[in-house]
């Protein structure tokens, strides 16, 4: 029997390879509720090369193999469901290049969000690219892959719509560029005026093929960024304010809260929204047109403006946003996850009617941060608990209220977002059969041995 | 439920109406303005509940000490009229629950209150303070809930005040200074006008100061500066204590610079107007103020309110004053360094 842990060591560096007790214990885990479920081997590969010759050698021995960026979905995406070998891509971080020119900065796989985020500041003080709300250790690829969101998603959408090229390492070993670097030097686009074969690697959670570059889209960083709260205390407002300040196209990022604490959440939405200028007359005439556009709530006294004072403000425009881990906190013992499907805004009232619902079924603390996506085309509605990790049982109830709510979400026109292997099940039961057919097909066809991270998008035997 | 103490009489004898005449934001003649509080005070509607910016000025304009103001929240919230969003309101109520989340310190029987604005920390320490720094309590369990008055809930005040009041008197304080300037008025105005009862001796912190000025004289250094005075809200129920702001002008040299604005015509830091108005109100006045302040030489503008503080201190500084707490002004005179400072915000991008 081959010895996979010498084979590994024949491609890269022994210290970065292992199939220790503690190593394998940590890789076997997320910070969410999906069952731990340990790896055989853990390796942390340097080049691209020798990503494609882990690739062959899973292939040739039929071993599952994981890749995995910051591993902070909350969902267990990037749990090996079937043990194997889990390939780390930390140590693939660079920063490649910048093209000031055409807006766009090309990464290697496991390159951070903090990391880009420092090295424009220090750089290219005047670029920016969508920051998300996780920890900062959070990859830019596997961010995409998840299509996750950001600071700019409510004007340009989810985080992989600004991704503009690829380089991918297929399934069975081959690399492959995706998009305008296929045939040009340029990566200015991950598709257009080609088949867009990118869309071949994303929400597919590494089933698919390991993105070894990527390329994302930045855009003007404004020399001004003020934040502005408006509250209601009508959920079936929500939609409706949600869409017309973001018809002003006035505004950067939109994000509603909900949650019953500190007391000063409590019977109210909170729609905390950004406006950026180069400007203070930019500013303040992006701040009259937001102020017009939900006037009429305001003479009805139906909604309100906050006055913000500077020591305010500080928290909410830090990014990204340290409340999410303030909330894990709250009920103590730091565990949180949240299911968010993204759905039209018109379901904003039942979501959130339902989140408090479950929160009172399984005697759990909640909160909830709606996005937009878009301009308002969606939202990303997250039902998030809280639970105590030293407590099986709050973790037990908190699995079972996102079970529920993610079937309440699929039932009432959402589809989850980044959704875990239960949750993926439920949303194959749901799909087209014949879209479901067209999946499992490319799937097969891509990944013949189904090494990739096996467990997720698997239809059961 | 305890009641205004409100004399009718006095109101039906008085000639000029100066509660309405006078007000800055509502313009009306003697004879409109007798009709409209005729109307307010036997319970009918008038337009003056919903024009009403609660400023709090009428109370200071009232020459018999007849309660205008709280008559006119009285009546806003009988008639559910809304002086703010009921959102924002609903923050309000719900922020200030007393919950447990309060502080006291080593308390002795003269205290200082924080209200629920743990900023004062960075203003209560130094020579100013030295005997009694740690004597302190801060939270919603000490909260004068006088920001109601705002809200047409003076229904909440009475509630919460006596309870706010027996907390205090708990822990055995004799002798309170507010550094809130609201909380002074609530004790010596608000609840002697409802009835309620203060068994302990509230200070207004300028009158604390004066008295540590006069203790460290040989320490004061005259500032020979020229300052823009801000009210806040709440000294309108409070008028007699505006002498204090003269008499420590007056001991670490400073000048009240004569202004359009200022006195009983001063005007207020808007904030709460942006809220219950809207912006445009909350700019103008924001910026004749500014204005004013420019215009009459002074090169500091002295803050009483934190609130005021949060809504003006970056927007004087950005039109080159400098804002600084009444607090701070007294420390420079006796050497030592100003301590509430604008904080350097620095929006992530």
């Amino acid at each position: 029997m081959i010895d996979i842990l010498q084979e590994l060591s024949k491609i890269t560096d022994k210290d970065y390879i292992s199939n220790n007790k503690e190593e394998l214990y940590l890789y076997g885990r997320d910070p969410g509720l999906m069952p731990p479920h340990e790896p055989d081997y853990v390796v942390m590969p340097s080049t691209v090369d020798e990503i494609q010759a882990i690739v062959r050698l899973a292939n040739r021995e039929k071993i599952p193999l994981i890749p995995k960026g910051g591993g902070l979905s909350l969902t267990g995406l990037v749990i090996p469901q079937k043990g194997g070998i889990l390939l780390d891509m930390k140590r693939m971080g660079q920063i490649l290049e910048v093209n000031e020119s055409a807006g766009y900065v090309i990464v290697e796989g496991g390159t951070t969000h903090g990391a880009l985020k420092s090295f424009l500041l220090k750089n290219y003080p005047h670029l920016r690219h969508s920051i998300p709300d996780s920890p900062p250790i959070t990859t830019i690829a596997a961010n995409a892959v998840i299509h996750g969101q950001g600071r700019l998603t409510q004007q340009h959408g989810f985080n992989s719509d600004m991704v503009c090229g690829l380089e991918v390492v297929l399934p069975t070993g081959e690399k492959c560029k995706i998009g305008s670097c296929a045939v040009s030097p340029y990566w200015f686009s991950k598709g257009p005026p080609l088949p867009d074969l990118s869309s071949l690697f994303f929400g597919w959670f590494g089933t698919t093929g390991i993105i070894t570059k990527l390329a994302l889209r930045l855009y003007p960083c404004k020399k001004i960024r003020d934040a502005m709260l408006f509250l209601t205390d009508e959920a079936e407002l929500v939609p409706e304010i949600m869409r017309k300040l973001g018809r002003t196209e006035m505004i950067e990022d939109l994000v509603v809260t909900a949650q019953p604490i500190p007391l000063r959440f409590r019977g109210n939405y909170y729609i905390l929204f950004y406006i950026t200028g180069d400007t203070e007359e930019e500013v303040e005439f992006k701040k009259k047109m937001a102020w017009r556009a939900v006037w009429e709530y305001f003479e009805r006294r139906e909604g309100g403006f906050v006055s913000l004072p500077p020591e305010m403000k500080a928290p909410m425009l830090a990014m990204p946003s340290k409340d999410t881990t303030r909330f894990a906190d709250v009920s103590k013992g730091g565990g949180f996850e949240y299911s968010g499907p993204i759905a039209p805004l018109e379901k904003y009232p039942v979501y959130v009617k339902k989140l408090a619902e479950l929160a009172d079924k399984y005697d759990l603390f909640y909160s909830s941060a709606a996005r937009m996506i878009d301009g308002g085309h969606c939202m990303m509605f997250s039902f998030s608990y809280t639970f105590n990790r030293a407590d099986p049982d709050t973790m037990k109830r908190a699995k079972q209220a996102l079970d529920e709510a993610a079937d309440f979400a699929l039932e009432n026109g959402g589809v989850m977002w980044k959704p875990n292997i239960d949750e993926q099940q439920m949303t194959m039961s749901k799909m087209d059969p014949d879209t479901l057919n067209l999946m499992m097909r490319i799937k097969k066809l891509l990944d013949p041995n189904g090494i990739m991270n096996p467990g997720n998008w698997e239809v059961p035997q | 439920m305890l009641q205004l103490q409100f004399d009718k009489d006095k109101c039906t004898k008085c000639k000029a109406v100066p509660c309405l005449t006078k007000c800055q934001y509502i313009e009306l003649d003697v004879k409109a303005a007798k009709q409209q509080w005729s109307k307010i005070i036997n319970g009918e509607n008038s337009f003056v509940l919903e024009a009403c910016t609660t400023c709090y000025a009428c109370e200071e304009y009232c020459p018999h000490g007849n309660h205008p103001f709280y008559m006119i929240v009285d009546r806003q919230e009988e008639k559910g009229i809304l002086p703010a969003p009921r959102p924002i309101i609903t923050m309000w109520i719900n922020q200030c629950q007393p919950v447990g989340k309060y502080m006291v310190g080593m308390l002795q029987e003269k205290a200082l209150s924080y209200c629920l604005l743990p900023q004062f920390n960075i203003l209560a320490h130094g020579k100013l303070f030295q005997d009694i720094e740690y004597s302190v309590i801060v939270g919603q369990e000490f909260f004068c809930n006088a920001v109601f008055l705002h809200y047409a809930k003076t229904s909440l005040i009475r509630e919460r005040l006596p309870v706010i009041i027996e907390n205090i008197v708990k822990y055995g304080i004799r002798e309170l200074v507010c550094l809130h300037d609201e909380c002074y008025a609530t004790y010596t105005s608000i609840a002697p006008a409802y009835g309620i009862e203060v068994p302990f001796k509230p200070v207004h912190y300028y009158e604390y100061l004066l008295e540590r000025l006069k203790n460290l004289k040989y320490q004061v250094t005259p500032l020979n500066l020229k300052v823009a005075y801000q009210r806040n809200c709440s000294t309108r129920l409070i008028p007699q204590i505006d002498h204090f702001v003269d008499d420590i002008f007056h001991a670490i040299g400073v000048e009240r610079v004569k202004r359009k604005y200022d006195k009983q015509t001063a005007l207020c830091c808007g904030e709460i107007f942006r809220m219950g108005v809207g912006p445009d109100l909350a700019d103008d006045v924001q910026k004749r103020n500014i204005d004013d302040m420019l215009e009459s030489g002074a090169e500091y503008v002295v803050f009483n309110c934190p609130a005021c503080w949060d809504s003006l201190a970056y927007k004087v500084a950005a039109r080159g004053l400098k804002p600084i707490h009444m607090i701070d002004l007294c420390r420079l005179a006796i050497g030592e360094a100003q301590s509430l400072q604008l904080s350097k915000i620095e929006a992530e991008v």
